[in-house]
């Protein structure tokens, strides 16, 4: 039997923020469950930050209601400052501090939480906790941040880009301790434009653009919404070229689309595609330079759903 | 099935007072930037010291002039040579006004055949007049004049009127000035740019507290900054300390706290180290000037001196010199210390009105 929806933990409606003449946001809903991993994925400047920050009280929307937790800032700011962990895009914390005197600083501000070596440990900054700041490597200090985000002991976890400009490993290192946040029940808010970590890590998506929630599903319903199978990659030699009604008239071709130099098709099964592919492609004596096929990923669907690429701007 | 985080007992183990962490923050921030030292604490003294020495009172300078040769008129020469706080030299006529012109003499005199001497010298130098005096009354007395009016001479070097002693308050409000506006006033522009005041204030931190942090801190390093710049003169140079220990206290937290509020107004929107810097300079280097750290205010003409008077520097130097110096009474300060609290009060009222904290 299936379960009533999860109460929601976070609530957001017709929300608009404009600076000036430049739209951020237009008329955005969301609604976050107790619990689970959400993510928001966008290319840069699709409204990700303005976005999470009005849901964490620091930005006031033009017009919209947000309800965190049950609560709204207008009234219980204080008390919602309590029960949130937050990690901003981009905080420098104090340089000449330590790894924790940073945490035991953070601690203070709350009325209940995490000890400091609890989590240290959770962060995996043992070695470093007489280190200074200054001294820690990039994925280090993030992971800095999400103590200091955590160490209130929040129900609800905000992380503004948490892995952006990181290597593998750290970005792993910060996957494990969102999933550690989730598995004791905690809920989180991310944004990203990395869509292997969307997949990786959220339990729903909404995909945002131009300010506005163009998608909203699993990871999975959102890639089979795309009724492809196997997306190919190919490029060829020559012009003249491939054109679009050729393509979309090969057996299993859902779509067709041109990015820079190569050709995108989204295909029911790629075994039956590339065949005619090679076919046509040898009839017309235009040589393969490329070819590539793999699953269908959320760039896939923000390419259909956009016509661009999520790291076009990025 | 998730635990409900909400009515889950949290833990309370571990808890500490924010303003405690906070004000140990402002102090790791602070010891662990050398540079930030130095010139709190050991460029004063430095300055004190060079200051110091440079005016020490020195002993009546000789006048130093020039006969030229070939006199003619040997016991105003004799009388010139053996008299005291005058040094002379023989030079021919050329060499003579060469000295003159370089300034290595004050005064050149050329004895006459006649029994006269003629002085070369110019009038605009005060050395040159002086030497002028002293050298005239050492040949009329050779001539045989004699003073109508009898004399007495008693010679005075007093603790508390000596160069030290007025250089030595100004530089203890200089530094309480530059202490209280730069530490307080890039801390917080710092904060600002690197997005930790935002960062802050997304947690249940109270605002007035982390702003109280910044006080207090300079309350505490206050203690050290007098005690070492007032210690240093005292036992080196011997400046007096004729006030009331309990005024002189009051004078400084006050200034302290309010060039700590100058310091938060001048921070309370700058995004950028740099402009802040700009309205730093903005604010002090007129004080600098003006407020008679090193030389009196009361130099400037009569027309500037309301303005000069209302500076918060002013009255903190007149302050400090009057407690030093003077022993002053709470009356004699309290014009002073009137204008210090109203800094204070009108530039926190400001910076918290003003205060920008994204």
């Amino acid at each position: 039997m299936p379960a009533s929806p999860p109460p929601a933990a976070l609530a957001v409606r017709g929300l608009r923020k404009a600076y000036g003449d430049v739209v951020a946001i237009q008329a955005l809903d969301l609604e976050v469950y107790s619990g689970e991993c959400f993510g928001l994925l966008g290319p840069n400047g699709a409204g990700k930050t303005t976005t999470i920050e009005i849901c964490e009280g620091l930005l006031a929307p033009d017009a919209g209601t947000v309800e965190v937790l049950g609560k709204q800032w207008s009234r219980d700011g204080k008390a919602l400052r309590s029960r949130l962990g937050i990690a901003l895009q981009e905080t420098q914390l104090s340089e000449k501090l330590t790894v924790e005197e940073s945490v035991r600083l953070f601690r203070s501000f709350y009325p209940s939480g995490r000890t400091v070596d609890e989590v240290i440990g959770l962060v995996q900054l043992d070695e470093k906790r007489t280190a200074r700041v200054g001294t820690l490597s990039g994925g280090q200090k993030q992971r800095l941040a999400v103590a200091c985000a955590l160490v209130g002991d929040p129900d609800l976890l905000f992380l503004d880009e948490p892995t952006t400009g990181l290597d593998p490993q750290s970005r792993r290192q910060l996957w494990d301790i969102i999933d550690n946040f989730r598995n004791e029940g905690g809920t989180t808010v991310l944004t990203t434009h990395y869509m292997d970590e969307a997949e990786r890590l959220c339990d729903r998506v909404a995909i945002v653009d131009h300010g506005k929630v163009i998608s909203l599903g699993t990871p999975r319903a959102l890639i089979a919404s795309l009724g492809a199978g196997h997306v190919i990659e190919f490029g060829v030699d020559g012009s003249p070229d491939v054109d679009e009604p050729t393509l979309l008239a090969l057996a299993g071709v859902k779509s067709a689309r041109r990015a820079g130099g190569s050709w995108a098709l989204q295909v029911t099964a790629a075994h039956e595609t590339i065949p005619a592919l090679l076919g046509a492609l040898a009839s017309r004596g235009l040589p393969l330079t490329e070819l590539r096929t793999h699953s269908p990923t959320l760039e896939d669907v923000f390419v259909t759903l956009t016509g661009r690429s999520l790291r076009d701007d990025a | 099935m998730t635990p409900d985080r909400a009515s889950r007992v949290k833990s309370t183990a571990g808890n500490t007072p924010a303003i405690g962490q906070l004000t140990l923050a402002r102090f790791r921030e602070f010891y662990r930037e050398p540079e930030a030292v130095f010139w709190v604490f050991i460029f004063p003294i430095l300055l004190a010291a060079g200051l110091g020495i440079a005016f020490r009172n020195r002993p009546a300078e000789a006048s130093r002039i020039a006969i030229v040769s070939g006199a003619t008129n040997a016991p105003v020469v004799d009388s010139l040579k053996k008299a005291s706080g005058i040094v002379v030299e023989t030079l021919d006529d050329t060499a003579a006004a060469t000295a003159l012109r370089t300034g290595k003499v004050a005064l050149v005199v050329v004895p006459k055949a006649d029994g006269g001497v003629e002085y070369r010298f110019d009038e605009a130098r005060p050395e040159s007049r002086t030497a002028r005096m002293v050298v005239d009354r050492v040949v009329q007395r050779a001539g045989g004049q004699k003073d109508p009016v009898p004399v007495a001479e008693t010679k005075l070097s007093e603790r508390g009127s000596r160069y030290i002693d007025f250089v030595v308050p100004g530089l203890l409000g200089m530094n309480l000035m530059g202490s209280g506006i730069w530490g307080i006033g890039f801390a917080i522009v710092d904060a600002r740019k690197k997005k930790l005041l935002k960062r802050l204030i997304s947690t249940p931190m109270s605002r007035a507290e982390y702003l109280a942090s910044f006080l207090f801190f300079r309350l505490a390093l206050l203690v050290i900054e007098v005690a070492t710049l007032i210690g240093f003169g005292a036992l080196v140079f011997g400046v007096p300390l004729r006030g009331s220990v309990l005024q002189l206290v009051t004078i400084c937290v006050l200034s302290s706290l309010a060039f700590g509020g100058l310091g938060l107004l001048v921070a309370s929107r700058a995004r950028t180290v740099e402009g802040a810097s700009g309205l730093m300079n903005l604010v002090m280097v007129p004080m600098w000037v003006f407020s008679g750290v090193f030389f009196s205010s009361g130099n400037f003409p009569q027309a500037a001196q309301p303005f000069i008077q209302a500076l918060p520097l002013t009255a903190v130097n007149d302050a400090l010199r009057a407690n030093m110096l003077q022993g002053a009474s709470w009356g004699m300060v309290s014009h002073e210390l009137a204008i210090i609290a109203g800094y204070l009060v009108v530039c926190f009222i400001l910076a918290l009105r003003l205060f920008r904290w994204r």
